[in-house]
């Protein structure tokens, strides 16, 4: 939902990143406003993903140049945790296993890091536990899923709609989704797209990194950037991405360069 | 040439742990209290330690354990100590037969033995062997085991002053479990304790034990070397925890052999978290067919501490199951040693055996040494076997980082997972929870 005097969450501004010496990211320029859910499209190697794990904070990805506001706040100097903890959340494309530790420990440590950050009380176990099982209908999960290891032995629709549950309990106002449409059957799909569009409100934004137009059926984002070569070379609405779906990133690839030479 | 002026090497450190093991032997057997004298078996004892030498790296058992420092320390055996108080960490949560031992001296007023399930027999084993009625249970097993002839299970039968007797009779479900807690405390010199323990549960009975080593040893050195046997008639059942918690000072030197007949089921779990050196030598000698064994250890080890395993099942019979997990979590400058042998006797057909040890490591310096070994002789059977040697990895940290948890407390959840797989075998809820606790602050 755009709302022109809306609050601005995310201001990139001519990011440059690279990771082992490699550049990736070659001046990149966005602006995210509450309410808004944006796409972010391209194709393998564009420099999405990176994108996204800049903005989180991956220690592999050193930003060269240009600045990421938060809130108006530079963050690029503040750790991952402090990132996650001011409001920034990445569901990852590949969820990570951890063998050992329950799902719901997991939650609640996560949660409560959260709280504290904020100067609140942290919620002992039972309390906790009232809390997520509520948000377990977010995602059309059993309350058994939160005893087994996290991650571990899930199938990839299990593992993305685990990733939704967080985004549910930790209420982040900045959700940057990588790929999480990739892997998943039509039903995983769409509880997921559902998952996300239940909390998506005018407060907080989302940014959706997708190779397919298929997820923006079931979510419907409010721009549509594409990149290409570390750079959102154009940017429209909904057709942007059908007219992709149409006539495939070459066309549109070729399109641009003739813009951009003519 | 340059070479021919250079000294001699010093004659010999051989010989100065040659005179250095038959000095303690010697000290050991002549504070013998006299109401144990077990003349024949200590004699036998001291008779095959005259033609050992003390364990130098050279030894292939002693490879990457140095026990050098202890050249250096006039051991005595440790005295008594009168009615120190029980450690906070002891409590098992539920209330539970205890059996304490403080510098490997039984200690009745702290011993708890209300609640012995009808028929069986728990006590100083000294005092058990002392009575003619009930020694019959332990006398005819005590170093009986497979495996004597090493220094220092030889050195424990030759010296050891008392230690725990606990027989429980043929059917019984022991609900509780029975604990020993193996104390030391600080003595004026150098103080060397030898407990020694020999449980016995009769065929188709049922025990949870669980054996805490631990105590303040900051302020003193030194060495606790305990030998425990444990015999499995047929069908019997044993949940076994072994807490080693020592003193950072102290020197741990232990030795579990477990005999297992026909149907038995042992199921360990080991704990090496104390002591500045610890070795842990754990036998299953298997003595009847289809059994089942688990093995469980877990070591957590930081600044320069050293714990080292060697374990070994012998299987003779066939349709035996092994599953043995070791791991180790390594921080600072510690180093940790893993030898596990399992070997499978051509009789020993149809066997099922796995062995993994995995150790992770939290610092450049920290060393692992892993060596896991099948010898199969017998031509049916199922084995495997592996070791991982790894650090934590940085997508997990940060896929933790990126839920708000900072890089330390990703890095103790990781760890706190590692050591989980093992923590969980141990089926006392209380003791769980204490150990987890314990494992925060080692993790921190």
């Amino acid at each position: 939902m755009i709302t022109p005097n809306s609050d601005l969450i995310l201001s990139v501004n001519n990011l440059h990143a690279s990771v082992d010496g490699v550049e990736i990211l070659k001046g990149l320029n966005l602006e995210v406003r509450a309410g808004e859910i944006h796409a972010i499209m391209g194709l393998n190697g564009s420099g999405k993903s990176t994108f996204s794990k800049v903005l989180a904070g991956h220690p592999d990805y050193q930003v060269t140049d240009g600045e990421v506001r938060f809130k108006g706040e530079d963050i690029l100097e503040m750790a991952p945790h402090d990132r996650a903890t001011a409001g920034i959340f990445l569901a990852f494309q590949y969820p990570l296993e951890i063998p050992g530790v329950s799902n719901r420990d997991f939650l609640r440590v996560a949660y409560n890091a959260h709280r504290k950050a904020r100067s609140q009380e942290e919620l002992d176990v039972f309390d906790f536990d009232d809390l997520v099982e509520e948000k377990l209908g977010v995602v059309k999960m059993e309350a058994t899923f939160l005893d087994r290891s996290v991650n571990e032995g899930f199938s990839g629709g299990e593992k993305k709609r685990n990733e939704i549950l967080q985004m549910a309990l930790l209420e982040p106002t900045l959700a940057i989704l990588d790929e999480t449409d990739s892997g998943l059957d039509i039903d995983a799909l769409k509880t997921v797209a559902q998952g996300v569009n239940q909390l998506t409100g005018p407060d907080n934004a989302v940014i959706l990194i997708t190779h397919y137009q298929r997820l923006l059926n079931y979510i419907v984002p409010d721009y549509v950037h594409v990149m290409a070569n570390g750079q959102i070379i154009t940017t429209g609405d909904q057709t942007l991405a059908q007219e992709l779906e149409a006539r495939g990133y070459e066309g549109l690839l070729q399109q641009h360069q003739l813009e951009v030479t003519a | 040439m340059a070479a021919s002026l250079s000294p001699p090497a010093p004659p010999l450190t051989a010989d100065r742990r040659d005179r250095y093991l038959q000095n303690l032997a010697q000290i050991l057997r002549s504070a013998v209290p006299e109401d144990l004298a077990l003349v024949d078996l200590r004699s036998r004892a001291a008779a095959w330690l005259q033609e050992q030498t003390f364990p130098s790296p050279r030894q292939e058992d002693w490879r990457f354990t140095d026990l050098s420092p202890l050249l250096a320390l006039d051991l005595q055996p440790a005295p008594a100590v009168s009615a120190p108080d029980l450690p906070d960490w002891s409590d098992l949560g539920t209330p539970a037969v205890q059996l304490v031992l403080v510098n490997g001296h039984f200690c009745s007023t702290l011993s708890q033995l209300e609640g012995l399930p009808p028929g069986a027999i728990a006590g100083s084993l000294r005092d058990l062997l002392n009575q003619p009625d009930l020694a019959a249970h332990f006398l005819p097993r005590l170093a009986q085991a497979p495996g004597q002839q090493e220094v220092f299970t030889a050195l424990n039968t030759l010296g050891f002053a008392d230690g725990v007797g606990l027989w429980i009779p043929p059917h019984s479900q022991v609900e509780r479990p029975i604990q020993i807690l193996y104390l030391s405390y600080p003595t004026p010199t150098p103080g060397l304790a030898q407990p020694r323990s020999l449980v016995v549960v009769e065929a188709g009975s049922q025990l949870t034990l669980v054996e805490q080593y631990g105590g303040d040893g900051a302020s003193s050195l030194q060495l606790t070397n305990g030998v425990t046997e444990i015999w499995l008639q047929a069908s019997a059942q044993i949940t076994h925890s072994r807490l080693q918690r020592e003193g950072e000072s102290t020197f741990h030197i232990g030795k579990t052999a477990v005999m297992q007949a026909a149907d038995s089921q042992y199921s360990g779990t080991a704990l090496h978290w104390g002591a500045q050196l610890n070795r842990h030598h754990w036998e299953i000698y298997q003595t009847g067919p289809q059994t089942t064994t688990h093995l469980h250890g877990l070591a957590a080890l930081r600044g320069s501490q050293h714990s080292d395993t060697h374990s070994l099942v012998a299987l003779g019979h066939p349709h035996g199951r092994v599953e043995q997990r070791h791991r180790t979590i390594v921080d600072d400058r510690a180093h940790s040693v893993f030898n596990g042998r399992i070997v499978v006797s051509q009789a020993a057909q149809f066997t099922n055996a796995s062995q993994i040890n995995r150790n992770l490591l939290l610092s450049d310096q920290a060393r692992v040494d892993t060596k896991p070994q099948l010898e199969i002789v017998a031509d049916n059977v199922k084995c495997a076997h592996g070791a991982t040697v790894s650090q934590l990895q940085a997508d997990e940290i940060f896929y933790l980082q990126s839920r708000g948890l900072s890089a330390s407390q990703a890095q103790r959840l990781l760890v706190y997972a590692f050591a989980m797989e093992i923590l969980h075998t141990i089926p006392i809820t209380s003791l769980r929870e204490v150990l987890r606790a314990t494992l925060a602050e080692l993790s921190d």
